[in-house]
């Protein structure tokens, strides 16, 4: 058959994110697939170099919209290493704490996404209503949804107070009940089932031969997680096990991912039990003394690692970056072979790439007029419940059977 | 085996690793070789030792040489980070795609950014920078200047 070559992207409604994909095609069939990325570079790598240690935590939080905390930990961890600070345990903990109400947050994300992209659009609506509680706990306990800012060297900067255990304990009862009827979705919903099965297989050969990180890799049955293997923040202490699968499909991408989450809702719990008490930072130095260190954190999407290398000086001499996607991205092109055209926005969806966050607004600016007001997060809400209500759309009706029902 | 052990080791049957290996904290060896003996180290790592994942490969520009830091680890979390030059008279150094098909994209980040050469690379797409990137223009390297 004639062979037709075909360039997708690099903005492309199927994904939300700039990648440029090349894809011979014989027929329906896929021959071949090459990505040129590099269109969301920003030079963050060159601009850390340019600023301050103090500077470049809230750079490096600003890689990924969706796992800032994962970067910003990763990068505090390597120079709390070279200036050999002792960080307290209760920052540790909640350092963990946040990085694990993240993972939830970008899973259950993921599980909207690969439910949109096999049109099954009812399962994105249910998870991403269910995030906003992982969100809510985020905001609350950091002040922000995404890019948290938590992080500084040598520890946490904001503490974590008895209201906020109250509400995370509910929120967790909540997500897991709800998690657990995904499950139940993921293992008798036979459409899903049938459209997950068998498309994006990536033998476990080729995972370890590619490089394949985090949930990627572990539903091939490649056994690693650095939470495990090569313990940071306060994960020694804390009791989990590493979850694998072995179909090597999305299917089995799905079902890792679900199984995480319920590990992350067992981790909370303990986290918030054990939580030690005692001071949440140490102070750090403003110039960081000559040395080099590497940190690796197990971000939702797998293996995030940060090289940072000091020169004595209050700027890094070098901060280099390699995030999860980077290493799954290559994996793609081995799942994509002599598979249909059709399967592509799952497969490529199914390594989770990262899609860059938009922030809500709290800067409100009212039509017509130049006067600015600041909102906290119920005043938005409530004014954004009332604008729609203006214009005939109520929802709280919905939202009441919605309630009886969950 | 445990990092001092590992490092001992590598110490043991390659002598010039002697002044510059060490185990800076649990599971994190450093050493440093120089470019002719880097791949007989490397391929001992990976093949004898067990260093089976390639987190990345870092490339720094150092003054009058650019550093290349091979961040390789076991299963069990040790990390063996592998350090070495090339002069920037003659800025080249061989691939490890035939032992790591993954470095691909990591080596031509290296490539684009520092302005290296890796023999031995497939032809193929760059990356990260535009296509239309002007020619000789690495930013990574001290000297390189914002133009705007």
């Amino acid at each position: 058959m004639h062979k037709v070559t075909i360039p997708i992207g690099p903005q492309h409604p199927a994904l939300k994110e700039p990648e440029s994909f090349l894809v011979t095609l014989s027929g329906e069939k896929i021959m071949k697939f090459s990505a040129r990325l590099g269109y969301n570079h920003r030079g963050i790598e060159k601009a850390c170099e340019e600023r301050t240690y103090i500077q470049d935590v809230y750079l490096t939080e600003r890689i990924c919209g969706i796992c800032s905390h994962a970067h910003s930990t990763c990068f505090v961890q390597a120079v709390e290493e070279i200036a050999g600070l002792d960080v307290p345990k209760r920052a540790v903990y909640i350092r963990t704490l946040v990085a694990e109400l993240e993972r939830i947050h970008s899973h259950l994300l993921w599980l909207g996404v690969a439910g949109h992209e096999v049109g099954f659009d009812t399962l994105l609506m249910y998870t991403w209503r269910d995030r906003e509680l992982v969100m809510d706990i985020l905001a609350a306990l950091t002040g922000n949804r995404v890019n948290y800012g938590i992080n500084t060297i040598g520890g946490v900067r904001r503490d974590i107070l008895p209201e906020h255990t109250a509400q995370i304990r509910r929120a967790i009862d909540t997500l897991e009940e709800r998690t657990q009827y995904y499950i139940k979705i993921a293992s008798e919903e036979v459409t899903l089932i049938k459209r997950l099965s068998g498309v994006g297989v990536l033998s476990p050969e080729d995972a370890v031969k590619l490089g394949a990180v985090g949930p990627t890799g572990r539903a091939s049955g490649v056994d690693r997680d650095v939470r495990r293997d090569d313990p940071y923040a306060a994960y020694a202490e804390l009791d989990f096990n590493v979850i694998t699968d072995k179909h090597c499909d999305v299917y089995g991408r799905t079902v890792v991912r679900l199984g995480e989450l319920m590990e992350c809702y067992k981790m909370i719990r303990q986290i918030l039990k054990k939580m030690p008490e005692g001071p949440i930072t140490v102070k750090a130095p403003r110039r960081i003394p000559a040395g080099e260190a590497t940190s690796r954190y197990e971000a939702p999407r797998g293996e995030d690692m940060h090289y940072v290398k000091s020169n004595g000086t209050d700027k890094p001499e070098r901060v280099k970056v390699r995030a999860p996607t980077l290493a799954n991205i290559q994996t793609v092109a081995k799942m994509l072979e002599d598979r249909q055209l059709a399967d592509l926005p799952i497969v490529i969806a199914a390594i989770d790439p990262c899609f860059s966050c938009t922030d809500r607004l709290t800067v409100i600016r009212e039509a017509g007029k130049r006067s600015k007001k600041v909102m906290r997060w119920e005043e938005l809400h409530s004014y954004s419940v009332d604008w729609y209500k203006k214009r005939g759309v109520d929802f709280s009706g919905l939202n009441k059977r919605l309630e009886k029902i969950i | 085996m445990t990092e001092e052990a590992i490092k001992n080791d590598l110490t043991d049957k390659f002598g010039f690793l002697a002044n510059t290996a060490r185990v800076q904290r649990k599971r994190r060896i450093w050493a440093d070789v120089d470019r002719d003996n880097f791949r007989k180290v490397f391929d001992y790592a990976v093949n004898d030792l067990e260093f089976s994942i390639l987190c990345t490969v870092t490339g720094l520009d150092e003054g009058s040489r650019y550093g290349f830091v091979y961040h390789i680890a076991k299963e069990d979390g040790i990390m063996l980070n592998l350090k070495t030059w090339a002069p920037k008279e003659t800025a080249s150094i061989k691939t490890i795609t035939d032992a790591f098909p993954s470095a691909d994209i990591y080596e031509r980040e290296i490539a684009d950014l520092l302005g290296v050469k890796i023999e031995g690379l497939a032809s193929g797409r760059r990356y990260p920078l535009p296509d239309d990137w002007p020619a000789g223009e690495h930013p990574l390297r001290k000297d390189w200047k914002r133009s705007s």
